[in-house]
């Protein structure tokens, strides 16, 4: 069964509840204004943290996928669906915080050219595909098989995608690619980093919340079902 | 090598049942020549040759696509699908005969289909075809292997582009970039790189599909 | 040859068996009533290898190709005559000197005459009597059979019985029937199932 040395919630809610606070802080009166886009350029540290924290999300879905095919036990299921559920919501919120982004610095709400927006509209096609997947079938073996199998798609998907939009995008106008991004140093590396810790630590406590309340019903189910 | 020849048996099990039952060729046929027609209507009589491939490619993805939802239903329809697990064959042989079969029918289709296209709307160049056969192989494997998923929903036919389209994205980039592109050697490169990536997977997670 | 202990088996949080014990071994022949939802297919299943108990365990000691199982379905394609589905079958199962096993099958069960015709335009019976050549194609080991007499006229029940008769020595029969009186002279021991 799953492990037992795992961080009790209320101290996992607890340090969720200071990262935020601290992240919103920061991002508000710590990180510098950006020289081209000013304040709203603020943005940036939600949508890129909660980018990464989804593919966390996709990603440990796939582990407790791959999981539950080598043990076949139901719990590493449970805990795969939860997560893919919860990276599917950080998902539209990149969505939304990218399009508001894309307003805000070139003033178009959707952008081809932006490749970390494309690749989250596929894969949040993809994962509303997993979810029509699991509600069309019974709960069971079968359903957490299927499941399983796809998840496991998705995170061969992830870079196999992002490739193909690189390449789709060198195809309709040729670009260079740099890695001279923003400079990335000082406050705004600092406020990021927190920004992004908060973030993992948001999502991993609702995950457990989540999981906990999932695990307290199937038990509740099984009770009632030897006291029939 | 047994493997191979269980695959050779199942495959003609499946080519079979199609020469028999008749209903995916001629429906795939059917279905791509009238999507021609109806892009020619959509789009006029002289689009541009990125537009025109990309019909070609849309074109491609959804015929394959209804080919491929069909593939386990003859299965599914009379559960011969619990006979084939119950053999003592490697349950990956089920799905490689499915997609050879599916490759069959789809190369069929396109063989009347291409030069259709070119006789509509441009002549393809030598690096599209290669692009056309490359991006069959990878359309084959995943279609096979989802069209085996779908079938076990209540949804099924529903479901199936659903599960396949996002999955279909790369292919069309891919074929795409070989169909236009000036030096098409990467999006060949990237093509046979989706095929090697995605039958290895599909190939170690059949067993799941078919087995509780 | 097959030995379960407490397997119970449930979809999701519906359960459709509980706790069900049985040892067979070679020579034995298990008879399994109960009624309707009592669990009988499901049980077979399982012990065929179609299907995993959720519960309890389970060992078979034959593999994958020495299980021959009868279910509802016949497991042939309609669209094949009885030939080419007991030839794929042979095929799989790597059956030696397959077109004589075949043929001596067809002949046996009175299929002979129908060998090219396609399995859609037989009767109930006659699919049924071609799916128990399939069953005994490979000469299995281990037979689980789900209500093997469903259909059969009594011609077919007879050649069935003479089957029966012939291989209970030497292999091990998993049965469930509605009618425990027609094979209570082959019967070893008995399971009764209870509605879940």
């Amino acid at each position: 069964m799953g492990r037992s040395y795992r961080i009790p919630l209320p101290a996992l809610a607890a340090s969720a509840f200071v990262l935020v606070t601290l992240a919103i802080a920061m991002v508000f009166f710590v990180a510098p204004n950006d020289a081209d886009q000013g304040f709203s350029q603020r943005i940036f540290y939600f949508h890129v943290s909660i980018a990464i924290t989804a593919y966390a999300c996709f990603a440990g879905g796939a582990w407790k996928a791959f999981r539950h095919l080598t043990r076949r036990d139901p719990r590493y299921d449970l805990e795969s669906y939860v997560a893919v559920h919860q990276g599917v919501i950080l998902g539209v919120l990149v969505l939304l915080t990218g399009s508001i982004w894309a307003k805000i610095s070139w003033g178009h709400w959707w952008l081809w050219s932006e490749d970390q927006l494309v690749l989250f509209l596929v894969l949040f096609l993809f994962y509303c595909a997993y979810f029509m997947l699991r509600f069309s079938v019974d709960p069971g073996p079968q359903r957490a098989n299927l499941s399983a199998v796809y998840a496991l798609f998705g995170v061969v998907l992830i870079p196999v995608s992002f490739a193909a939009i690189r390449l789709a995008k060198n195809l309709i106008h040729p670009v260079v690619f740099t890695l001279q991004g923003p400079r990335f140093g000082g406050w705004i590396l600092v406020t990021y980093c927190v920004a992004q810790a908060a973030m993992l630590v948001l999502a991993y406590t609702l995950y457990r919340v989540e999981l906990a309340g999932k695990l307290l019903d199937s038990r509740l189910r099984e009770l009632r079902e030897v006291l029939a | 090598m047994t493997y191979a020849r269980d695959v050779v048996a199942l495959a003609r099990k499946d080519l079979l049942l199609e020469l028999r039952a008749r209903d995916t060729l001629p429906a795939m046929l059917l279905f791509v020549v009238s999507t021609f027609v109806v892009f020619h209507f959509a789009v006029g009589s002289s689009p541009s040759r990125l537009a025109a491939n990309g019909l070609l490619w849309v074109a491609i993805v959804f015929t394959a696509l209804l080919g491929l939802g069909r593939a386990f239903v003859p299965e599914r329809e009379q559960r011969t699908l619990d006979g084939l697990v119950l053999a003592p064959v490697d349950r990956s042989t089920i799905w490689v005969a499915k997609s050879i079969a599916a490759l069959a029918f789809l190369g069929a289709a396109e063989v009347v289909a291409l030069p259709v296209y070119g006789l509509f709307f441009h002549r393809l160049s030598g690096s599209a075809v290669a692009g056309v056969v490359l991006a069959d192989v990878g359309i084959c494997a995943v279609g096979a292997f989802l069209g085996a998923i779908a079938v076990a929903t209540r949804a099924r036919d529903l479901l199936m582009p659903l599960l396949f389209l996002p999955l279909a994205i790369p292919i069309v980039v891919g074929g795409v970039g070989a169909s236009v592109a000036a030096s098409p050697g990467r999006y060949l490169g990237f093509l046979v790189l989706y095929d090697a990536l995605f039958s290895v997977v599909c190939w170690a997670t059949f067993e799941f599909v078919v087995t509780e | 040859m097959l030995r379960a202990s407490g397997i119970g088996k449930r979809f999701g949080e519906r359960r459709v068996l509980r706790g069900v014990d049985l040892d067979l071994a070679r020579g034995g022949f298990l008879v399994v009533t109960g009624p309707n939802g009592s669990g009988k297919t499901t049980l077979l299943r399982i012990c065929a290898g179609l299907a995993r108990p959720t519960e309890g365990e389970l060992e078979v000691e034959v593999g994958r190709g020495e299980v021959g199982y009868l279910g509802h379905d016949p497991l042939v394609y309609r669209e094949l005559t009885a030939l080419e589905n007991l030839d794929l079958y042979g095929r799989l199962y790597r059956v030696p000197e397959r077109r004589e096993r075949v043929g001596m099958l067809l002949e046996r069960f009175g299929l002979w005459e129908a060998r090219h015709d396609r399995v859609g335009s037989y009767s109930r019976g006659m699919t049924q009597r071609l799916a128990l050549c399939r069953v005994l194609l490979h000469d299995p080991a281990l037979l689980v059979l789900d209500e093997p007499y469903t259909a059969l006229d009594a011609e077919g029940a007879v050649l069935l019985d003479a089957q029966l008769e012939e291989l209970r020595a030497e292999r091990a029969l998993l049965v469930s029937t509605h009618d425990p009186e027609r094979v209570e002279r082959f019967a070893t021991a008995h399971l009764g199932l209870a509605a879940a």
